[in-house]
């Protein structure tokens, strides 16, 4: 049973639609009055399409991305539009490849790497960490790295433990990169265009799940010139109660957690981080002063994640400010099982594990108090 | 010694025919592992005369054929070179005595530097190896790359980043190449085209194939003139790393401008090549992905000049790359604080006798290049120039702190929003360094 709510939110007063929808995705209308809707796919598509025709440095490499048109079909459309030269099919060598990638950047072009999922980035990530990250700052000041890693990254369905991990945190620690995690088409389209334009390497973590998903986009986004900054989150929508700080697709999941608590009385301040490197530690302390209780929602492991970071800092810069312990709702702390119940017990969850009364040790503590989980819709 | 280039062509080998006996075993008949340490006659004179010949046959990707240059052991001296056909005029053998010295004073002076406590972390000097930094780079234009390991400051001095730089940045000074950010094993220079300066092994060969790639791609998009070369230098250890296939594979497809020069010293810290690797003849996998493998001594810099001419001139033109195994031999440990007990005194030895520059002294002496005097007053020079080096690093000051924060990106927007909403890095504090250090 899926519901669909709608939310009106006003975000610095300026009015914006969010639409969040069931996890197992059936398009849904709604309606707003800037009407055209497109999904991230096409976000990204028409991102790269556009940045690529402005700057003729900038050329896509990757496993797939030019005859098979994209993996996910991301790239779709940009082998004939650009040739062979500008949109790369390369073997299966992600360090090679990633390196060649880093060389190039050096050298003068402004390369996308595509990584099929993050999980193979793993095998490249001496050169995006050692040659990429750390090289601005080596060299001075005098070699920077105008790259972007793309692709998707966490849990897809039923990928099994070497297809499913989060890399947010791991990237988000290492000085000298950029990590950004969009999660809607306004995200992608924005933060991607201001990735390719940044002149430092930026990790770019899509999310599978949502390539499909469509959200309602205005005129403005639709601009080429469009961009978004990087290093700011953005307020989902407004509240007092409590906040609740999200990337990628666990913003959908926040933002339908907070409607429910809406009914209940409770009202949820949901912010999207779009951000992870550097975090727009400002907007989260600000928020918590204001409704003096945080959660934070990641899907990656609870060790050492995006949302230990959060709580540290909020610990650092508002602890007067808090009523209650932070809390971090993130994945399990087991590799990714393949069995759908299991998965679905692995990750957080719209659906509610109500029916499973059973201990979780490694889940986070308190994890079923907070009605995140204990939704059934 | 005859300095002059020689290779032996072994026939075609056909990829289809995937090692047949025969073919294998004329290649094990000419070289066989003793011809390793280089002592196998050469046969004819042709070196890459054939390469013209392949290029008719690039329709036919299927053959390829190995070329190795051979050392001519010193007591077959025979000397094919009259005063008419000598390899080098005076000035470009002035020019590569000037800078082999260079690269020899600068390291011996850095051991000094560093037993003294002014140079510090990991050293590692390339005592005896100069013939191929120079027999290279003296061929190369200030717009071509170079890249190369933990091994890089002769690399660095060969094309042309100052002395004085160079030893600022080992003693971790801010006048230094790198403002003493980057150190002994980072030595970096966007003005002489020196992409560094990696620590791990295999990690500069990805980025130099970059390098090349973008100068195709200048070619190929930009349709501009673009014949820029970069070469990639590594050592023997380094061939068996699984990033050298991936990048022979994939500059040998797109036919990349880059020259891979293996510098075989023959040990990996205290590992001897021919324990770690399965097959030692590096110069072999280079046909194994289509493209030429040239094996030559790498302690004669004429000869490696010679080999160098070529392939840079194949990637200059457009054909592809080329794998350069020189066989060469490292004076000193690995790094200052290797002890170096693993090696043979007798090894040692042997190869000292066969110092380059030792070599190419006596070359230009035979051949009446130039006098004793000449020679002895670019040893002066450099000395001075050397001495000059380490007295402006030693009165250049200590990166002031406030570097700590900066060039982490090259839009210090990555610094983020300060606590006052706004980005840190137009604050106007923002240089005076916010961390506690």
């Amino acid at each position: 049973m899926l519901g669909v709510i709608r939310q009106r939110v006003t975000c610095r007063g300026i009015p914006t639609l969010t639409l969040e929808q069931g996890m197992r995705v059936v398009a849904s209308r709604t309606f707003s009055s800037s009407a055209k809707e497109i999904t991230v796919r096409e976000a990204l598509n028409s991102a790269l399409d556009e940045e690529m025709s402005a700057d003729p440095r900038v050329f896509l490499m990757g496993e797939e991305v030019g005859e098979y048109q994209g993996a996910y079909k991301i790239s779709k459309g940009l082998l004939e539009k650009y040739g062979p030269d500008r949109v790369v099919d390369t073997p299966i060598t992600e360090a090679g490849f990633t390196g060649i990638g880093v060389g190039a950047a050096y050298y003068g072009l402004k390369p996308v790497i595509e990584f099929m999922t993050f999980n193979f980035s793993m095998q490249a990530i001496d050169h995006i960490i050692n040659s990429a990250a750390k090289s601005n700052y080596m060299s001075a000041g005098q070699i920077s790295v105008p790259i972007v890693f793309r692709g998707p990254n966490g849990a897809a369905a039923g990928v099994g433990a070497q297809h499913s991990q989060c890399y947010a945190a791991w990237y988000g620690s290492i000085p000298g990169l950029k990590v950004l995690a969009p999660y809607s088409s306004e995200d992608a389209r924005g933060l991607l265009k201001a990735a390719i334009r940044d002149p430092d390497p930026v990790v770019f973590l899509e999310n599978e799940l949502l390539y499909g998903e469509s959200f309602p986009i205005s005129a403005e986004t639709l601009d080429s010139s469009f961009s978004l900054p990087i290093g700011k989150a953005k307020i989902e929508r407004e509240g007092k109660d409590v906040t609740i700080t999200a990337f990628s697709k666990m913003v959908g999941y926040a933002l339908q957690a907070a409607g429910i608590l809406a009914k209940e009385g409770i009202s949820a301040e949901v912010i999207n981080l779009r951000s992870i490197r550097p975090l727009d530690r400002s907007t989260i302390n600000a928020s918590v002063r204001k409704t003096n209780r945080l959660v934070t929602v990641e899907e990656g492991f609870p060790q050492h994640g995006v949302g230990a970071e959060i709580c540290a800092s909020v610990l650092e810069d508002s602890f007067e400010y808090l009523d209650a312990p932070v809390e971090r709702i993130a994945g399990a702390d087991v590799p990714m099982p393949y069995a759908a119940n299991l998965e679905r017990m692995a990750v957080p969850q719209q659906r509610g594990l109500a029916t499973d009364q059973v201990h979780w040790p490694q889940l986070p503590k308190r994890y079923k108090e907070l009605k995140l989980t204990k939704i059934n819709l | 010694m005859a300095c002059s280039a020689t290779a032996q062509i072994i026939q075609p080998l056909s990829i289809n025919s995937a090692r047949s006996v025969d073919n294998s075993g004329a290649c094990t008949k000419i070289l066989s592992p003793s011809s390793f340490l280089g002592s196998t006659p050469r046969i004819n004179k042709k070196l890459f005369a054939v390469n013209k010949s392949i290029s008719s046959l690039a329709r036919r990707p299927t053959i390829v054929f190995a070329v190795s240059s051979d050392v001519v052991k010193e007591k077959k001296l025979k000397s094919n070179s009259s005063l008419s056909n000598l390899l080098i005029t005076k000035e470009e053998g002035l020019e590569l005595y000037e800078d082999m010295y260079l690269g020899r004073a600068f390291e011996d002076m850095c051991a000094q530097m560093y037993y003294r406590g002014k140079m510090f972390g990991f050293v590692h000097l390339y005592n005896g190896q100069e013939a191929v930094s120079t027999g290279f780079i003296k061929l190369l234009k200030k717009e071509d790359c170079v890249v190369s390991t933990y091994r890089d400051h002769v690399h660095s001095l060969s094309k042309g980043v100052p002395a004085r730089e160079v030893m600022s940045e080992l003693f971790g000074k801010t006048t230094g190449c790198c403002r003493g950010q980057g150190g002994s094993m980072h030595m970096f220079s966007k003005e002489h085209n020196v992409l560094g300066g990696f620590a791990f092994i295999g990690e500069g060969i990805p980025v130099a194939t970059g390098a090349a790639f973008t100068s195709k791609y200048k070619r190929e998009v930009f349709k501009e003139d673009c014949d820029e070369v970069t070469l990639a230098f590594f050592g023997d250890g380094t061939c068996n790393n699984g990033q050298f296939f991936e990048c022979l594979n994939m500059a040998a497809l797109w036919k990349l401008p880059i020259v891979f020069v293996v510098e075989n010293n023959l040990w990996a810290i205290g590992m001897s090549h021919v324990r770690a690797t399965s097959d030692p003849q590096i110069w072999k996998k280079g046909p194994a992905f289509g493209m030429p493998g040239v094996h030559v001594d790498g302690m004669d810099v004429l000869k490696v000049r010679e080999v160098a001419k070529e392939a840079i001139g194949r990637a200059r033109r457009g054909e592809g790359p080329t794998l350069v195994e020189c066989e060469t031999y490292r004076f000193r440990g690995h790094s200052l604080a290797d002890p170096d007990e693993l090696r043979d005194p007798a090894e040692k030895a042997h190869y000292a006798t066969r110092d380059p520059i030792t070599a190419l002294k006596k070359y230009i002496a035979e051949n009446k290049l130039a006098s004793e005097a000449e020679l002895k007053a670019i040893d002066k020079k450099i000395d001075e120039l050397v001495e000059d080096a380490v007295e402006f690093a030693d009165r250049s000051p200590v990166p002031a702190r406030n570097q700590l924060l900066e060039n982490v990106f090259a839009d210090p927007r990555g610094f983020g929003i300060g606590p006052d909403g706004k980005y840190r890095c137009e604050d106007p504090k923002f240089t005076e360094g916010t961390a506690q250090v």
